[in-house]
Parts: C-alpha cells; sequence; structure tokens
C-alpha cells in the first residue's frame, strides 16, 4: 500500500492520502482522467479492474468514490469531488475501463453528475423525464414533483454526450442510439428470455445482431434510497430481494460489512452456518441457471432435472429459514435462530444424490452435439474484456480471470476451507456453463468439510438493541452466486446510514451483453444472455 | 385380411337402390368429408395428450391426471376452452390475409389425409400420382405460416415466418429426395400399390442400406417440415416468443395447434407408408403360421401404430435436444442431408439395377 502511495505522490505531488480499510486518494477533478491512466497503464500500479463508482453527497460537496483492484488483488479507492452543485461535471473514464460508461450513467442518474466524455449520458433507472436526483440530500420526494405515470413512459432515439472545447467549455451534443434506417426490434421487457423485465433494444440485419442497447430500470426500486431511511437491521431485508437466488451470501456480504464497523464478533457456530448456507445458495442458484439456460436454448426438460435438485435445497432453507426465498435468515452477530433438528440429516442426503445428478446433466446436456454447436465459440469473452467489463463471478471466471472473493480476500472461514476456484480459458457459453456445473462440485466439497463439524455455542452474538456506526467508511466484498457483491457503506454516527451503495454483479453481466452479440444472430442473444446468468432486480435494485 | 372397401361399396349400392348416380355420389362426399374432420379432431385431441403424457413422462411428472381418468378428458376440455374463446381483432394488420392463414395451414394437412393408406381398403383417393399430391399438398403449409407471420404486422412474427420459409423450402428437398428414393425403389406413385409392393418384406428390410439412410433423413427433414423442435425455430418461445402465431388468438391460434399436431401425423404416417409397409402387417417371408396370425390384427391398427410409434421418435427428440440456429439448420441441409441425399438416390438405382435388395 505505501508503495502505491509513494508512486501515485511522485506522479501527482498534488494527491492527498487517507489510509481508511483501504488506501484513498483525493485528487482534483482536472488531474483524475491523467490519474487514472497511470492507475490502469503504470505497470508498479495496474488497477485494471474497476469494482464500482460510489456517487457521493457530502452535502457542502458532492463526487465518486472509485473502487479499483490489480491482478494481485489490492484495492485501492480515488475520491474526486466537486463543489458546484448546480451543474456538477466530473472526467469520465469511460475510455479506460469499459464499464465505468454504466456506471457513470448510474451515479448522473442518481445525482445528477454529468461526466464529461462519457459516450452515453442518459439515466441508467429512471424515466427520462424524472424530474431531480433521487439520491442527493437535497432531493425534493414531493410525490407531486414526480407523479404516478398513466401515460405511456416517453422514449427517446437520441443519447447525450459532454465534450470538452479546446477553451475549456464543454459542449453537449446528441447522438443518435440507432441509425435511423435500423431495424430494431424490441426484445423484453416481457420477454420469456431475458429473466425479468429487461429490454434489449436490438438493431438486426435479417438474424444477425447490429447493435444492443440495453434499457434497464424496469423494477428498479431505489433500494439504496429506501436504506438511508431504515435502520441497520431494517436494511437487511432488501437483501433479499436484489438476487433473489444468492441471499444467503448478500445477507452475509452486508452483515460482515455492518459486523466490522461496529466490532461485532460473530461466533464460530454462526460462521459456519453462513458459509453453509452461502454454499447451499450457490448449488441451488446454479441449478436453476442450468434448468433455465437449458430452457433458453430449447432444451425444456433438463429444467425439470435440475429443478429436482434446486427443491431438495429450498426444502432444507424451508425448515431452517422458514422460507423457500427471501429468507431473512442472517442478522448483525449471527443468524436468526439456530439450524433444524435435521439439518444435518437433510444436507447429508442432498450431498449423496449430488454426484449422480451432475453425471446426468453431463449425459443429457453438456456431451449433446447440438448444445456444443450452440455454445462453443458463442459470445467469446476474453480475460482483458471480462476485466474492462468488470464480469465477475462464473463469467469471469469462465473467461481465465481469477476474481473469485472467497480466493482473493477470504472472508469468514473460507480462508480455512479447501476448495479449487473453477477457472476455463475459453471464455464462451460453455465455459460459463461449465464453471457453474463444476462450482457445484467445489461448493458440494466446502459443504462436506463442514456440515459434521458444526461447533456448538450461540448461534448469534449479543447484540445492542440499537446499532449505531462510528463516523466513517466501510467497504467489504463477498462473492454471490454471480459474482461480486460490495457493499459501501457510509455512516454519520447515527442508527441509519448516510449512504449504502450495493455494488451488484448482474449490472456488469447486462452491459456486456452489446459488446458481446454485436455481430451473431439473435438466438445467441439469447445464449449469451443466459450464460451470462443476470438477474433483473439485482441490476436494477 | 379385412378388406374395408367392401363397407363403402356397400354404402355406395345401398344409396343407388333409391337415388340416381349423382346424388349418390355427393352423399358419399358429404359423408367423407364429416368422417374426415371427425377423424381429423379426434387425432389432433388424442396427439394433444399423447404428446403431453410422454413428455410428462420425460420431465418426471404425472401429466395431466385430473380431468377424466388418467386426465383423458383434458385435450377434450382444451378444445372446449379454445372453442368459446374471443378472437382478438387487431388493428394495422391485414385483416384478409391475417384470417386466411390459418386456413391455409389446416387445409394442407387436411389434404393430406387424403391419400393417406388408412388401412386395407380405406383411402379416400386412390390414384397412380398419390405421393406427388401428397407432396405438393403439404407445401401449402408454408404460404400460410409466411402469410400469417407478414399479416401480423408484427417484427417477431415476421422474423419466425421468414426463419420458417426458408427452413421449410429447405427441408421439402431432403422430404422430397429420399421420398423419390423411395418411390424408385417401389416403381409405382400410387399409396395403394406402395403398399402392396411390400407384402413380403417392408421396403426398410427389403431395400436396407439405402431405405436406412433415406429413413433416417426423412425424419430430420419431417421433424424439420412440422417446426417441432429441435427444427422449432419459427416460434421458437425463448426467442421470439411465438413466432408467426404470436398474435392470434382463440380457433385461429387452435388451427396452427392442430396443424402442428396432425402435419406430425402426417409426417409419421408417410414414413409408415414408405418404410413400414403402411397397413401391411409384418410379414417375414416362410414363416407362414407367424404372418397368418399378424393377418388377424385389423390394417387399421397396423397403420395407426406405425404411425404412433414413429410419432413417439418424434416426440422423443422434441423433448431431448436443444434447439439449433438458423444458420446451423441451413448447413445441415444444404451441405449434409442433401449431398448425402444425392449420393443415397444413386445407390438406390445402383441396386434397384443390379438387384441387390431382397
Amino acid at each position: 500500500m505505501a508503495d502505491f502511495q509513494q508512486t501515485i505522490a511522485k506522479l501527482f505531488p498534488e494527491a492527498t492520502f487517507e489510509q481508511a480499510d483501504t488506501l484513498m486518494v483525493n485528487i482534483a477533478d482536472a488531474q483524475w482522467h491523467s490519474l487514472a491512466k497511470q492507475l490502469k497503464e503504470n505497470p508498479q500500479l495496474g488497477f485494471d479492474y474497476l469494482i464500482t463508482i460510489v456517487g457521493m453527497d457530502w452535502k457542502e460537496s458532492m463526487g465518486c468514490v472509485y473502487y479499483l483492484q490489480n491482478k494481485h488483488n489490492d484495492v485501492i479507492s480515488v475520491k474526486v469531488t466537486t463543489t458546484d452543485r448546480e451543474n456538477p461535471m466530473l472526467h469520465s473514464v469511460a475510455d479506460l475501463w469499459a464499464i465505468a460508461g454504466i456506471y457513470e450513467r448510474e451515479v448522473y442518474d442518481f445525482f445528477g453528475i454529468v461526466f464529461i466524455g462519457n459516450p452515453d449520458m442518459r439515466r441508467l433507472f429512471l424515466s427520462i423525464d424524472w424530474k431531480g436526483f433521487p439520491l442527493r440530500k437535497d432531493y425534493d420526494e414531493n410525490p407531486d414533483i414526480n407523479p404516478v405515470p398513466t401515460d405511456n413512459e416517453r422514449q427517446s432515439d437520441f443519447t447525450y454526450t459532454y465534450v470538452e472545447t479546446p477553451d475549456g467549455k464543454v459542449e453537449k451534443k446528441e447522438v443518435r442510439v440507432f441509425e435511423p434506417e435500423d431495424f430494431v426490434v424490441n426484445i423484453g421487457p416481457q420477454h420469456p428470455a431475458t429473466h425479468g423485465v429487461l429490454r434489449f433494444r436490438t438493431a438486426v440485419d435479417g438474424e444477425t445482431i447490429k447493435k444492443i442497447d440495453v434499457y434497464m430500470g424496469y423494477i428498479h426500486r431505489g433500494v439504496e434510497k429506501i436504506c438511508e431511511k431504515d435502520t441497520y437491521p431494517q436494511t437487511l431485508h432488501f437483501m433479499d430481494r436484489l438476487d433473489y437466488f444468492s441471499a444467503h451470501p448478500y445477507h452475509h456480504g452486508l452483515c460482515m460489512t455492518i459486523e466490522e464497523a461496529a466490532g461485532i464478533e460473530v461466533p464460530r457456530r454462526a460462521q459456519v452456518i453462513r458459509v453453509i448456507m452461502d454454499e447451499l445458495s450457490r448449488i441451488a442458484s446454479h441449478c436453476l441457471f442450468m434448468g433455465t439456460f437449458c430452457m433458453d436454448l430449447g432444451a425444456t426438460t433438463m429444467l425439470f432435472y435440475t429443478l429436482r435438485v434446486r427443491e431438495q435445497i429450498l426444502d432444507i432453507m424451508d425448515r431452517t429459514c422458514g422460507a423457500r426465498m427471501t429468507f431473512n435468515y442472517e442478522c448483525i452477530g449471527g443468524v436468526m435462530q439456530d439450524i433444524h433438528a435435521d439439518f444435518v440429516k437433510d444436507v447429508h442426503a442432498l450431498l449423496d444424490v449430488l454426484p449422480a445428478n451432475i453425471k446426468e446433466y453431463n449425459k443429457v446436456f453438456t456431451g449433446n452435439v447440438i448444445a456444443k454447436n450452440r455454445m462453443e465459440g458463442v459470445g467469446v469473452l476474453t480475460r482483458e474484456n471480462a476485466i474492462n467489463w468488470s464480469v465477475t463471478g462464473p463469467s469471469g471466471r469462465a473467461s481465465g480471470w481469477s476474481c473469485d472473493v472467497r480466493k482473493t480476500h477470504p472472508y469468514s472461514i473460507y480462508s480455512e476451507l479447501e476448495f479449487d476456484e473453477v477457472i476455463h480459458t475459453e471464455g464462451d457459453s460453455m465455459a460459463r456453463f461449465k464453471v457453474r456445473l463444476e462450482e457445484i462440485e467445489q461448493s458440494a466439497r466446502i459443504i462436506a468439510q463442514l456440515i459434521d463439524n458444526i461447533p456448538d455455542g450461540d448461534y448469534c452474538a449479543k447484540v445492542p438493541k440499537v446499532i449505531k456506526l462510528p463516523v466513517g467508511h466501510w467497504f467489504r466484498m463477498v462473492e454471490g452466486c454471480r459474482g461480486v457483491f460490495g457493499v459501501y457503506l457510509e455512516s454519520d454516527g447515527s442508527t441509519m446510514p448516510y449512504r449504502l451503495k450495493l455494488v451488484t454483479p448482474s449490472l456488469p453481466a447486462a452491459a456486456v451483453v452489446n459488446h458481446l452479440t454485436a455481430g451473431s444472430k439473435i438466438a445467441d442473444l439469447i445464449t449469451i444472455g443466459g450464460s451470462l446468468d443476470y438477474i433483473v432486480p439485482d441490476m436494477d435494485r | 385380411m379385412y378388406d374395408f372397401s367392401l363397407i363403402p361399396e356397400a354404402i355406395h349400392a345401398f344409396l343407388l337402390s333409391f337415388l340416381p348416380n349423382w346424388a349418390a355420389v355427393t352423399v358419399e362426399c358429404v359423408l367423407i368429408g364429416v368422417v374426415l374432420l371427425l377423424l381429423y379432431s379426434v387425432l389432433a385431441l388424442f396427439y394433444i395428450l399423447y404428446e403431453r403424457k410422454i413428455c410428462a413422462y420425460f420431465q418426471c411428472r404425472l401429466g395431466p391426471n385430473r380431468v377424466g381418468p388418467w386426465g383423458l378428458l383434458q385435450s377434450v376440455a382444451d378444445m372446449f376452452k379454445i372453442l368459446i374463446k374471443e378472437l382478438i381483432s387487431l388493428k394495422y394488420t391485414d385483416k384478409f390475409l391475417f384470417a386466411l392463414a390459418p386456413y391455409l395451414v389446416i387445409l394442407a394437412s387436411m389434404l393430406t389425409f387424403a391419400v393417406m393408406p388408412w388401412g386395407n381398403g380405406l383411402q379416400i383417393l386412390d390414384f397412380n400420382i398419390g405421393i406427388f399430391f401428397l407432396l405438393a399438398v403439404s407445401s401449402i403449409g408454408v404460404l400460410g405460416i409466411l402469410l400469417a407471420g407478414w399479416s401480423s404486422n408484427n417484427k417477431f412474427t415476421l422474423i419466425g415466418a421468414m426463419r420458417s420459409g426458408a427452413q421449410m423450402v429447405s427441408y421439402e428437398l431432403s422430404i422430397g429426395l429420399s421420398v423419390l428414393t423411395m418411390v424408385a425403389f417401389a416403381g409405382t406413385m400410387s399409396v395403394t400399390e406402395i403398399v402392396h409392393a411390400q407384402e413380403n418384406a417392408w421396403f426398410i428390410f427389403s431395400a436396407h442400406v439405402p431405405a436406412v439412410i433415406a429413413f433416417v433423413i426423412y425424419m430430420i427433414a419431417g421433424t424439420a417440415e412440422t417446426n417441432r423442435g429441435p427444427f422449432d425455430l419459427p416460434e421458437a418461445e425463448s426467442e421470439l416468443t411465438a413466432g408467426y402465431h404470436t398474435e392470434y388468438s382463440g380457433i385461429h391460434f387452435g388451427f396452427f395447434y392442430l396443424a402442428e399436431y396432425l402435419n406430425l401425423f402426417v409426417v409419421s404416417g408417410v414414413a409408415a407408408l414408405l418404410f413400414f409397409g403402411g397397413w401391411m402387417p409384418l410379414h417375414i417371408p416362410g414363416w407362414e403360421s407367424f404372418n397368418h396370425i399378424m393377418d388377424y390384427i385389423p390394417s387399421v391398427v397396423w397403420f395407426l401404430g406405425k404411425a404412433f410409434v414413429l410419432s413417439f421418435i418424434i416426440i422423443w427428440f422434441k423433448w431431448t435436444f436443444p434447439r439449433l440456429r438458423i444458420d446451423q439448420i441451413l448447413t445441415l441441409e444444404w451441405k449434409y442431408l442433401l449431398p448425402i441425399n444425392l449420393v443415397n438416390l444413386v445407390l438406390m438405382v445402383l441396386i434397384i439395377v443390379y438387384e441387390l435388395h431382397l
């Protein structure tokens, strides 16, 4: 860390540094783009993975916190601020990290900060006629300003880009999203293959895709905004409703962040239960992925074979958590209630049937010649692009990028466990499918190590009734079922978060679709979209 | 074997006893029409239940089991439901073509019923170019699908229709060529004569290698022709919602649905005719008593049984394989099936010329 500080200080003497959980660099907006270029391209720094951009409103100033990671898994953050509240502007880094294009749109949507040089400066989630920027602290929530619309939402074929002229002025330019003569098909928002309300505006030339404009926000619920008005235990409940298949890992992530901030020690028993639940979720989620993915490809029968296993897991969860989805199981300090008396027996029964099932999946689907033709070489994501687009999780690992948080930043008890990070290098849809199939085996391996060794003791630590966090900010990552789930928590010392930013893996997965599908067939869009395995509530939040 | 042609002859004689010839023929035509329509709908109901049950067992489910014993009345209830559903009329569509399309599709599959060899003497039309007629009328279906996709004024249906046009026109070649191979072997295009030519051994046995190749190609092309999985691109529900019939409702949708199932029957019926002897029982030369016992099974049962077994194979495809992509489908046809088919035809001719068949 100190090395980075020295290197950066040498290049940018004006930069100031803070040491929180990561090194935080403060830099003026004028120098930000050249610092970003150095951060990415300087071999001593090499921060090629942009984890997230956290938009912030500190009342006296506004700005962004950029979290970056390099190939040695060092994380640093950069804080860029502006005091102009009327026309806040920062320089875009979309030319350096491809994913920044989407992340900056999100910040623009919520804070109204315009990014100079971003080629596509539209709102991301909210409708284009929304008034105000909801995550600003001076946002007016009066429902008369933004009434519930009764008409169709206005659509626009144009986007905007802000360009800096040589004399320092910023010009707003209008850009067409599609060419006037393009044949644009709306795939979604109500479409069987988008797995939720997501819309791909697809320009096609016959069966060949020319360009896709991803249109999201249909189920944007403003979770981050709601969380700012809830106490810490209340914020937990929204984690179930983002990626509903990885409810346990997401809960785990937010709990860990709050526990770390509050200095709460979690009992060992709770740690073990949490990890078992995470891995069970992972198996269930990957099973569902395989089923729905195969169904997208037209092999409906496979869905039922994978759902058999998933059902078994949901039954286990049902008995312990009291629900089949939206469990609300993890709580600050541990878990809500102890495991069910039959938990160990049920999990053993599951572990017994898994190998035979995986063998069957391979027999029915993976080896099938049509399946191979449909998946191999389709939607190839190279390692560089996976990092550039921040496509984490199984999809990133299918491109040969070692990005499993359980290995890169071991949390909870993962460092004591024996398991392999499944990595394939092909980067095509087949690799993404296979990574998930093999991760089921690894998750089963983790569960097998823990299930007979659940230690006795409390399942939840003694936690004060009212949880207040000290002033400060924390950033933690966990491995959700679909990739890196990050939590940025900023506290002003009250019982409610000042800002809670949730970094979800589905947003990059949806953002990369255009890059992957250009030039392929409509049927490939379904294959690629299915293999990226995004969950719409997870990207829309 | 019981000759079913005695029944129509008896009816004909009965009608002639009190009607002039033209009136008798008219009455018979109406009778045949009614019987055909009834047969058509009953078969469709049976096929819907048949497929639902089979796919349920493939998928570790039970399938329909609530309406009637073993869910037997489920498809009757479904039919009733689809009959009373509203026909939604759409703005900005070509009303005439939109309404015409389902009838074209259903007409194509219904006309083919005329030359099916239902049983010994049970055939509506028996003329010397029966097979040719069958190929000709079954090609009308693609016209209906193209019209449906075009007249709906919807991008999804249009893509579905275009896919379907490309696919069906391509696979018609394979079907035609494999049929031609078998016609060359039989030496006739008359359905009755083809069946009678298989009295001693079904073509799949007597013409051995080229017949098996032709059969495999016919089954692949036939599945593609009926737009069923793994070739169900025109209606690929995960890509195009419902393809060319997205905008249809009520019985108009029902017609497309029926036609799909009936085409399945037609394809398997023709396969039974060309390769498995139509209604001809299984005869093994030399096994006199065995052949005699086989003759006791009615010819209708033979034909329907063969058709259902072959349909089972096609249904099995659908519920096992993922869907192909449009370019892969066309590659399969033009680069593999067509050349193989042409070579196979030459092989068949050689076998006929040198009398290498059984």
